[in-house]
């Protein structure tokens, strides 16, 4: 058998899964931007592990820091406004956030990719999407012209661009959404990353564009072991595709577990809102559950829970002070910031009359 | 379609031979991904496009055979709310300006307290105070425009609204209150809408009836419940395994497509999805005959486009 590096990773890859040995370790991990004569936290004390062949969903809708905590992790926030994030990026021994510029490029784009929403942003209008490639073969990988064109030729035919050598010359203009989007994974995993970070990857494609590239993600993470962390806002995308699932509301977590247990037993009222907010699950012509009011912006922030004025079962301990993380049920990796699990006589009778809303 | 040189370069038939009918208070979806000429109809439709052929018939009147006058009628009964509601509204009107406008250039209104107070009126049932229409559109989030957006579309009393991808540019939640809106508003006002979407949870939630297109031509004309129960044309099959799961350990047989979409300006001949069909035979170079099934318990007819 011919071991080569792609086979090892893999193994290996395979290996460490099984021992569930995280490749990422994100401990306290706070973002602030200067907003004024403040500097406010739109990150808050953010712990999660990434395991080697699993998916993390960070779900969450416009506003409240899931983007903000990719960019984080790889070192590319705007500076102006943001300020260096404090705690923990742990990668391979190592604190990413307190690592020199020139070792962070070592890491970022090779051994950490992201995958932005748009992927016209991401790629250079004037240059061939070939070139791009190639360039990151040389930067990355020291490969230079033949053995860079082979490569750059193997990660788009991998992510399933047709022709691929005819279109090796063409520029972003001259592809469609999806293909842009395949381009932009050819160009996050030549490097065989062991971690990609993917924020909102499908929002701008049709319905049958997500299900391949979910499928793409999918089948890529099983062959080379690969990290996902999965930023949406899609309840069906985190159903698809992650294994664990971290909710966040306002600069922090809300609630986190595994999947299955998150969707089987729903704590927080938050994720409630935003999974009920999915037409598909309703009944036609039946109104749908939609959470009222809006995300508050990072100045505004409400005191006690900041979900309080938005929330259906509300108690006067959500207006004041920091809300614990209960865990749920039985489930040792399954919490909640929210009163209602604090186990007290109060926080029943509400979690009853939720209940009873729910199946009616 | 011309170049710069104002030549004619070619021609691409966004849509060919669509026809369908819509009734009062009823919501007919069209669904089809990107290139399949849903804007496009929904534009031809009010002729903010000019279709080349083909008829609009709207209360027994060919919308495409009416003049100046008579057509400025039919945009009084016909609205349209698009996808970006930041580009729809203009930035240096106020909300007032923006919603008012239409009713004193159609007459609605006799005097400036009138206008006012209409506006007033519509600003309370999309969930606004009188106050905000002395506002800018920037001042407002994504979910809020596009309800201002929405009030404009009301404003005149239409009868019938083409919401183009009305809410594909929202967040979740907010898409939820902006359907409930717009289920809200049909029922009081007793409306129809014209729904566009590439979304066909959606299209499920809001539509009475359905329409599939695919490159500009109909694969399928069912009611929502026949084809989200049974789809019948392969496209529409594959258009709905697409759909992520609803719960993680569902078990989704998924049929994928393959190959890329052809390009409008040169379609493949006769069935345009026989490049990418897994059912293609050669015959499918021909037109598709059209079938139509009755569903026996609602007596209801839906039709497709295929050979199967």
């Amino acid at each position: 058998m011919f071991l080569n590096n792609s086979t090892l990773k893999s193994a290996l890859g395979a290996i460490r899964g099984y021992m569930r040995e995280p490749i990422l370790r994100v401990k306290n991990l706070t973002t602030r931007l200067q907003m004024g004569q403040h500097a406010i936290a739109v990150v808050e004390d953010l712990s999660f592990d990434l395991h080697p062949g699993k998916t993390l969903a960070l779900v969450g809708e416009s506003g409240c820091g899931k983007t903000l905590t990719a960019l984080s992790i790889m070192g590319i926030l705007p500076h102006p406004p943001a300020l260096h994030p404090s705690g923990e990026v742990n990668y391979k021994g190592k604190n990413l956030l307190f690592i020199s510029e020139k070792e962070m490029r070592g890491i970022r784009g090779a051994r950490i990719a992201m995958i932005f929403q748009d992927p016209t942003s991401a790629l250079n209008p004037v240059y061939t999407i070939g070139s791009q490639l190639m360039e990151v073969a040389e930067l990355h990988l020291g490969l230079f012209g033949e053995e860079a064109y082979t490569r750059a030729l193997k990660a788009l035919t991998e992510v399933g661009i047709p022709s691929a050598s005819e279109r090796f010359g063409d520029y972003p203009h001259q592809f469609s959404g999806g293909m842009r989007q395949r381009v932009m994974i050819a160009m996050a995993l030549m490097c065989e990353p062991d971690i990609l970070i993917a924020d909102e990857p499908t929002t701008a494609l049709d319905v049958t564009v997500q299900a391949q590239i979910m499928e793409l993600m999918r089948e890529l993470q099983k062959r080379k072991g690969m990290a996902i962390l999965l930023i949406t806002h899609d309840m069906g995308i985190v159903a698809e595709m992650a294994d664990d699932v971290i909710v966040m509301y306002a600069a922090q977590s809300v609630e986190r577990g595994n999947v299955l247990s998150i969707f089987d037993h729903m704590a927080h009222p938050y994720t409630q809102g935003l999974f009920a907010s999915r037409p598909a699950l309703h009944k036609p012509k039946e109104k749908l559950h939609s959470i009222k009011g809006s995300v508050p912006p990072p100045d505004r922030f409400p005191a006690g829970c900041r979900f309080h004025p938005r929330c259906p079962y509300a108690m006067d301990k959500c207006f004041s002070g920091d809300v614990p993380n209960f865990l749920i049920g039985d489930h040792p990796e399954h919490d909640a910031k929210c009163w209602l699990h604090d186990g007290s006589e109060e926080s029943a009778l509400k979690l009853k009359d939720r209940k009873d809303r729910n199946e009616r | 379609m011309s170049g710069i040189i104002r030549k004619i370069a070619g021609y691409v038939k966004a849509l060919d031979g669509v026809d369908f009918s819509l009734k009062q208070g009823a919501v007919l979806g069209i669904v089809g991904e990107t290139g399949c000429g849903k804007t496009t109809l929904g534009r031809a439709i009010l002729r903010l496009v000019e279709p080349t052929a083909g008829q609009v018939i709207f209360e027994g009147k060919d919308v495409l055979k009416l003049n100046r006058n008579q057509l400025k009628e039919f945009r009084h009964q016909a609205q349209i709310v698009f996808q970006d509601p930041l580009a729809s509204l203009n930035p240096r009107k106020t909300v007032f300006e923006s919603i008012g406008e239409g009713l004193r250039f159609h007459g609605m209104v006799k005097n400036s307290r009138e206008q006012k107070e209409r506006v007033a009126e519509v600003l309370e049932w999309v969930g606004f105070s009188p106050e905000s229409m002395l506002r800018y559109p920037h001042q407002f989030s994504g979910g809020q425009q596009q309800r201002l957006c929405i009030a404009r579309a009301i404003v005149l009393n239409p009868k019938f609204i083409v919401c183009d991808e009305a809410v594909s540019a929202l967040d979740v939640s907010i898409q939820a209150q902006i359907l409930n809106l717009l289920q809200d508003l049909k029922q009081r006002l007793s409306l129809s809408y014209l729904f566009i979407s590439h979304d066909l949870s959606t299209i499920k939630y809001l539509s009475d009836h359905v329409v599939v297109l695919y490159l500009g031509h109909v694969m399928e004309k069912a009611s929502v419940r026949a084809l989200f129960s049974h789809p019948r044309h392969p496209y529409t099959q594959i258009l709905l395994s697409a759909i992520p799961k609803a719960h993680p350990s569902e078990n989704k047989e998924r049929l994928m497509l393959t190959g890329a979409m052809p390009s409008a300006a040169n379609p493949p001949s006769g069935c345009p999805f026989r490049t990418r069909c897994p059912y293609a035979q050669p015959i499918c170079s021909k037109t598709p005959p059209k079938k139509v099934v009755k569903d026996p318990s609602t007596g209801e007819e839906n039709e497709y486009h295929c050979i199967l």
